[in-house]
């Protein structure tokens, strides 16, 4: 802990907290049916998207998936614009045309998510791709689930990737779930990061709710990347604290979530932001009163947001064709 | 209550279908994402793994490229597979499997070896679920040669085209719209089949015929109603074949009437409502009074917003109007 500046270790915290309290500030507007869009919320995941960011810069490229708020917060979008997107707003990161799972700020190296489930992998591959025929050290991240490991393009895209030692670093976020299916029940070897092997990735599984450990490793991910020796595996362990879409998993009324409650309460017990928090403050990195002057920023933040997503005005029937083409 | 009157909804329908159809014959078995919880198909699914076993009832990883091909392989030998897609979005990466392989193996092999598969793909559009999981792809299914393309609109038709799909030795493509899955209708409880490739007329009417399919029937016979008041008398066909189609009932009523409306939840540029334009231009050309009118999708992705959604769906209205402009013009 002592090796990073207070600064950083502030922002950090900031960062995750940020992505948290925007998170569980969507529960009741979707309960309430302000929020109509599908929404995959990754409260107890936020350590993943802080960590990898935090060792990147505004040129570097991410491609996120269905679960990508916290990757735009982390990545650097605004969270104003990213409510707006959730209530299908103008004013919106992808001006209302996409919701929760089309997040995009190209200025910040944010270029896009979608939920079709590996779907952006070579889309970050191509990133990467672009940064290698130019020669430029841009490094290209691909965040994606569990799930995602079962389709065959992320195989394709690994190889690829390995034969011209692209910069682009494969985050895995292993929530234990891809919806419905525990991941033994996809899979007959549970540890993911092997997967990079055959391609001579060099990969590593890490502990995805110790947001240090992520930023440490992601930060020699990059390292590699920026030298040419790409690219690079990341398995981060981590789990959701919330329903796989919406704030809890009822599936039509019928079942509650599909999830051992021991489970759920053991994930609970290692909730990365609080965990963070604790760290930082018993290690004299903030006291309580930062911690209390921080939640309340973020707490005034998130506020405005909804009231700016609120009051900002949908779009505008003539525009329904306007993005199709440029 | 007689046995042939009992409703049931839409869903349920397949579902006995599924139930009826396993257990009579031993080769059919269902494989995809979603088939062991209502998670993804709803009730489609109910009862079946726990009647039939998990090697007839394959719950799958999100694999959909692997998993479509080895239904297709397994029908090769011997099977006949059904594959879920639970939306048609996630069927785009197994359209090699599909399009290259299982529409082509008969004849391409001179007729030696038949793939009795049912791709069964549902549509779950609106709900501010934006471009990627909304999609109507039936017409990309359609233009492919060796492909039946199937979209019930009624519970009746959910059971019978099933039944049926699974029965043929040939690849077909069942779609069927979550929109429909709560709706009740009249099901027999034995086995009964539809025919592939015969259209149903809903309405009799002689002014015009409007040509409708899956959810969007709803909407036409609303339309057709709401155009009675007006003394505009409609003929709505539910096509529920999109291949092959059935001309002879459209061309029929076309005769009959002058004008041709079509209704299809798909986009309009190469639709299926340019499709059935074409031949009726080609076959009826002497008995048209009026233009087509086409009711389908704008050209562009579905929105997220519910401001635009409510712009890019077809409904009721815009049906009453486009028929409308036909008759009065
Ligand atoms: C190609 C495709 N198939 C299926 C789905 C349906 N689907 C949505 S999310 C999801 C599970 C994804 O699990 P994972 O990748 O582990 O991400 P998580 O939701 O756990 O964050 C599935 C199967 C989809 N969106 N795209
Ligand atoms: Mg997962």
């Amino acid at each position: 802990m002592k090796k990073y500046s207070k600064a950083f270790l502030r922002q950090l915290y900031r960062t995750m907290l940020r992505i948290r309290v925007c998170e569980e500030s969507l529960v009741a507007p979707i309960l309430n049916g302000d929020v109509r869009c599908p929404v995959h919320l990754c409260s107890g995941e936020e350590a993943v998207a802080a960590g990898v960011c935090a060792a990147l810069d505004d040129t570097d490229c991410v491609f996120g998936n269905h679960r990508s708020h916290g990757h735009f917060v982390a990545k650097g979008g605004r969270i104003d614009a990213l409510v707006a997107e959730i209530y299908g707003k103008e004013t919106g990161c992808s001006r209302g045309r996409g919701g929760s799972m089309h997040l995009i700020d190209p200025e910040k190296g944010m270029m896009g998510a979608a939920p079709i489930v590996a779907g952006t992998i070579s889309l970050a591959v191509g990133a990467a791709l672009a940064s290698h025929i130019r020669r430029e050290k841009r490094v290209s991240v691909s965040f994606f689930g569990d799930g995602a490991t079962n389709e065959g393009v992320l195989f394709e895209c690994m190889n690829l990737a390995a034969l011209k030692k692209l910069p682009i670093i494969f985050v895995c976020e292993n929530n234990f779930y891809a919806t419905h299916m525990p991941v033994a029940e996809c899979r007959p070897d549970c540890d993911i990061a092997d997967i990079a092997k055959p391609f001579n990735i060099p990969n590593v599984r890490v502990d995805g709710n110790n947001v240090l450990e992520v930023f440490e490793t992601a930060k020699e991910a990059v390292a590699a990347c920026r030298d040419g020796s790409g690219p690079f595996f990341i398995e981060a362990m981590t789990y959701r604290l919330r329903g796989h879409v919406g704030p809890d998993d009822k599936i039509q009324g019928a079942h509650t979530d599909i999830r051992p409650q021991e489970e759920i309460d053991m994930w609970k017990k290692k909730d990365p932001v609080i965990n963070f928090e604790r760290c930082l403050l018993d290690d004299g990195m903030l006291n309580e009163s930062d911690v209390s002057a921080i939640k309340k920023e973020i707490d005034q933040e998130v506020r405005e947001a909804h009231v700016f997503a609120n009051n900002s005005p949908y779009p505008a029937e003539s525009e329904l064709s306007v993005y199709v083409f440029k | 209550m007689s046995l042939n009157n009992r409703k049931l909804q839409y869903s349920l329908a397949a579902n006995e279908a599924f139930h009826q159809m396993m257990e009579e014959d031993e080769s059919v078995f269902l494989i995809g994402q979603g088939v062991k919880s209502p998670w993804y198909v709803g009730n489609t699914a109910r009862g079946l793994l726990e009647r039939f076993g998990p090697d007839r009832v394959i719950d799958t990883p999100v694999s959909e490229n692997a998993v479509t091909g080895a239904a297709v392989g397994a029908a090769m030998a011997g099977m006949r597979s059904v594959v879920v897609h639970p939306r048609m979005d996630f069927m785009m990466y197994a359209l090699d499997p599909i399009i290259n392989q299982a529409a082509n193996w008969y004849y391409m092999n001179g007729g030696k070896l038949s793939v009795p598969i049912v791709f069964w793909g549902i549509i779950n559009r609106g709900g501010e679920q934006a471009a990627q999981h909304s999609q109507a792809l039936h017409v990309i299914l359609g233009h492919i040669p060796g492909l039946k393309v199937v979209m019930p609109s009624t519970p009746y038709d959910a059971k019978g085209l099933m039944i049926s799909a699974i029965k043929d030795d040939n690849p077909v493509v069942y779609i069927d719209d979550r929109w429909l899955h709560g709706d009740e209708g009249i099901v027999p409880e034995e086995i009964y089949e539809v025919p592939i490739g015969k259209a149903a007329i809903r309405k009799k009417g002689d002014d015009v015929t409007l040509v409708a399919i899956s959810f969007i029937m709803r909407y036409a016979l609303e339309a057709a109603t709401e155009l009675a008041k007006e003394n505009i008398k409609v003929e709505v066909i539910d096509l529920r074949t999109i291949k092959p189609l059935d001309k002879d009932l459209v061309l029929e009523s076309v005769k009959k009437t002058g004008r041709l409306a079509v209704a299809d939840p798909g986009w309009k540029t190469y639709g299926m409502a340019a499709e059935i334009s074409a031949f009726v231009f080609e076959e009826a050309f002497d008995s048209l009074k009026a233009p087509f009118v086409r009711v389908t999708l704008p050209d562009l992705p579905a929105p997220a917003s519910s401001a635009l959604e409510k712009l890019y769906y077809p409904t009721t209205k815009d049906i009453v109007q486009a028929i409308r402009g036909m008759v009065n013009r």
